[in-house]
C-alpha cells in the first residue's frame, strides 16, 4: 500500500474536506488504485522525452498592459455569505 | 560562543503596471474596497487569467540590471492555500522554471569594498487581497483590490551576515527598481516588503542553524531592528541550552521585539502544480536584447557619471545617486546653479540630515530643488552669509518658503558695508581690552574669540572675510 489513511486525512485537511470514517476507506484504496497506474507508466522509459507542462502547445498568450475596467462594488459583494463596509466580512483572522 | 548570523531575504515588489497581471482591472493603490476586482482577479467558474505583457518586460527588466539568468521557457503554478485575502484558493506563481535566476547585486560592506550578495531566482506572481482587522468585534474585513497586482519575488542568497548589509542590500534592490522605473518602493505602503529567513551558528561551522522567518518590518529601520533583536533572541536560546524552532515570527514595532505568529496554518505544504488555465512562457533573445538596449542608467552607472561629470568625490556621489529621486533632485539643482560641489555639500549635509530627521525620503522633500538653488544663488552674490544660510535653511524646509522671503523678512541680509563691520568690530575690541592684551601676548588663538564676538553682536549677519580683514587691521 502506497497511500496511508492518515496521508488521506493530511491532504483532505489541506483541502478542507470532512470525510466520513467510511470514506476515508474507499479514497485510500481508491487513490492506491491510481497510483498503481502509474506505476505502470513509469515502466516506460521516457528518458528521451521532453516533459509536457501543458496539455496544449501554446506558447505566451499576452495581453497588452490596458485598464479594462473592474466589476461594480455592489457586483463583486453579491455572493458574500456576509458583508460590511464595502468589504467581505469574515470569521476575525489573527 | 561565538556566533555568526546568515541572513536571506525575500521581497516583495509591486510592478507599476496599469493593470494586474492577469485581468483588466486597475492595479491602482487608494480605491474604494471592492471596486478593483472581477471574476479573473476572485477565481469565478469560467475564468481564463491572461498575462500582461508589460509584468513581462519589467520582470526581464530586474533581470537584467541583476546580471541574472533569463529563463527561455519559465511556468506559472498554482501555490494552494486557504487564506481570507485568497479567493482563489491557490496563489498564481511560479516554482520550478521560474522567469529568471542566478543573479546579484553588490553592496559596500564595513571594512571597505563591495559585497556580492547572490540572486537565487526572481519569479512573477499575483498578489493577494487585503485584510483589515477589527479591533472591537471578531471580524476581519477582505478586500480585493490588491488581488492580482502584479508582483517580483526576489530572493537572495543566505549571503548577508548583519543586519546592516541586509538593510544596505535592501536599499540597493530598492533603488534598482527605482532606477528601472517598475516599482514605486514605498515600504510604508506595502509596494515593497521583505520577509528574512535568520538563522545563527557558531564561527566557523559549516552546517546553518534552524532558522526563523521574520515578517512585518516595513522600513530599513526596522529591517535592521528587528534582524538585530531575531539574533541576540537565538542566541539567547542557544546560550540557554535550548532550540530554535523553526517558525514564522512577526516582528512588533512598538514592542521592538519578534514573536511567533500565531493562527495562520503553518502547513507548507502547498502542493505546488502548474497551473493549466497559462499556457508556458517563451521568451526570445531578441526580446531579451531590445530590453536590454532600452534599460535606463543604473546606480553604479549614474555614480560613475557623477564624479565624471560633475567632479564631485566618489563618496558624494555615491551617497547622492543611492536614491534615484534624490539623484535627479541634484542634477536639478545644479542644472539651476552650476557649482555641483556646493550643491553636493547642501544635500549630503544639511537636506539628508533634515530628511533623516523626519524619516522621509527624498521624493517627499519639502523643499524643492528650485528652492535651494536660490537660496545658493543669495550666497553667491553675497546677499547672505554662509553661515545665515544654514538658518535659512532650515526655516525654508519648515515652513516652505522661498530664500529671498526669509531674508526679506527677517532682516538677514548680509552686512557688507565696510563702515558697518568697522563700527561692530570697533565696539567689540572696546568692550575686551584684556583679551585684546592676552592677543597682543601672544594667545593667537584669541583671534576667533573677536570674529566670534563680532558675529554675534551683528547676529551673524557680517560678511565673515571682511570681520577677519578689519580685526587683523585693528590688531596689528
Amino acid at each position: 500500500m502506497k497511500v496511508e489513511r492518515g496521508e488521506v486525512e493530511h491532504v483532505a485537511l489541506l483541502a478542507r474536506l470532512k470525510l466520513s470514517e467510511e470514506e476515508k476507506e474507499v479514497f485510500t484504496s481508491q487513490l492506491n488504485a491510481i497510483l498503481d497506474y502509474m506505476e505502470k507508466l513509469n515502466a516506460l522509459d521516457t528518458g528521451a522525452i521532453e516533459p509536457t507542462f501543458h496539455v496544449v502547445s501554446h506558447c505566451n498568450i499576452m495581453r497588452e498592459d490596458e485598464v479594462r475596467g473592474s466589476l461594480p462594488q455592489e457586483a463583486s459583494l453579491e455572493n458574500a455569505p456576509d458583508r460590511a463596509e464595502g468589504c467581505f466580512r469574515v470569521p476575525k483572522i489573527i | 560562543m561565538e556566533y555568526e548570523t546568515v541572513i536571506g531575504l525575500e521581497v516583495h515588489a509591486q510592478l507599476l503596471t496599469a493593470s494586474k497581471i492577469f485581468c483588466g482591472c486597475s492595479a491602482t493603490f487608494g480605491a474604494e474596497p471592492n471596486t478593483h476586482s472581477c471574476p479573473v482577479c476572485t477565481g469565478m467558474p469560467g475564468s481564463l487569467p491572461v498575462l500582461n505583457r508589460k509584468a513581462v518586460e519589467f520582470a526581464i527588466k530586474l533581470a537584467l540590471a541583476t546580471d541574472s539568468h533569463v529563463a527561455s521557457f519559465s511556468l506559472f503554478a498554482r501555490k494552494n492555500y486557504f487564506y481570507p485575502d485568497l479567493p482563489k484558493g491557490y496563489q498564481i506563481s511560479q516554482y520550478e522554471l521560474p522567469l529568471s535566476t542566478e543573479g546579484y547585486l553588490e553592496i559596500p560592506v564595513a571594512e571597505g569594498g563591495m559585497k556580492r550578495v547572490g540572486i537565487t531566482r526572481i519569479h512573477m506572481e499575483e498578489d493577494a487581497g487585503k485584510l483589515f482587522h477589527d479591533e472591537a468585534k471578531p471580524f476581519s474585513y477582505v478586500d480585493f483590490n490588491r488581488t492580482g497586482v502584479p508582483l517580483l519575488e526576489i530572493v537572495s542568497e543566505p549571503d548577508l551576515s548583519t543586519p546592516e548589509q541586509a538593510a544596505d542590500y535592501l536599499r540597493q534592490l530598492r533603488t534598482i527598481l527605482q532606477y528601472l522605473e517598475i516599482c514605486d518602493g514605498n515600504m510604508e505602503e506595502g509596494s515593497f516588503r521583505c520577509d528574512a529567513n535568520v538563522s545563527i551558528r557558531p564561527v566557523g561551522a559549516e552546517k546553518l542553524g534552524t532558522r526563523t522567518e521574520v515578517k512585518n518590518m516595513n522600513s530599513f529601520r526596522h529591517v535592521e531592528r528587528a534582524l538585530t533583536y531575531e539574533i541576540e533572541r537565538q542566541k539567547k536560546v542557544l546560550e540557554g541550552g535550548r532550540e530554535v524552532i523553526q517558525e514564522t515570527r512577526l516582528w512588533d514595532p512598538a514592542k521592538g521585539v519578534t514573536e511567533a505568529m500565531r493562527g495562520k496554518e503553518e502547513a507548507h505544504d502547498y502542493r505546488y502544480f502548474p497551473d493549466p488555465d497559462l499556457v508556458p512562457l517563451t521568451i526570445s533573445l531578441q526580446w531579451v536584447e531590445e530590453i536590454r538596449k532600452g534599460l535606463p542608467e543604473l546606480p553604479l552607472q549614474r555614480k560613475g557619471r557623477f564624479v565624471k561629470e560633475y567632479r564631485i568625490p566618489e563618496y558624494d556621489a555615491g551617497v547622492i545617486t543611492a536614491s534615484k529621486a534624490l539623484a535627479d533632485y541634484y542634477e536639478e539643482c545644479v542644472r539651476l546653479f552650476p557649482e555641483p560641489k556646493q550643491v553636493s555639500n547642501w544635500i549630503m549635509g544639511d537636506l539628508l540630515r533634515l530628511l533623516k530627521e523626519d524619516e522621509k525620503e527624498a521624493e517627499s522633500s519639502p523643499l524643492s530643488p528650485k528652492q535651494l538653488a536660490a537660496m545658493l544663488g543669495l550666497i553667491k552674490d553675497g546677499t547672505i552669509s554662509g553661515k545665515i544660510a544654514k538658518t535659512i535653511f532650515e526655516e525654508m524646509y519648515k515652513t516652505g518658503k522661498g530664500a529671498k522671503e526669509i531674508v526679506e523678512e527677517q532682516g538677514l541680509v548680509q552686512i557688507t558695508d565696510e563702515a558697518a563691520v568697522a563700527q561692530a568690530v570697533a565696539e567689540v575690541l572696546q568692550d575686551h581690552p584684556k583679551e585684546i592684551e592676552e592677543y597682543k601676548n601672544g594667545k593667537a588663538k584669541l583671534f576667533g574669540f573677536f570674529v566670534g564676538q563680532v558675529m554675534k553682536a551683528t547676529q551673524g549677519k557680517a560678511n565673515p572675510q571682511l570681520v577677519n580683514e578689519i580685526l587683523k587691521k585693528k590688531l596689528s
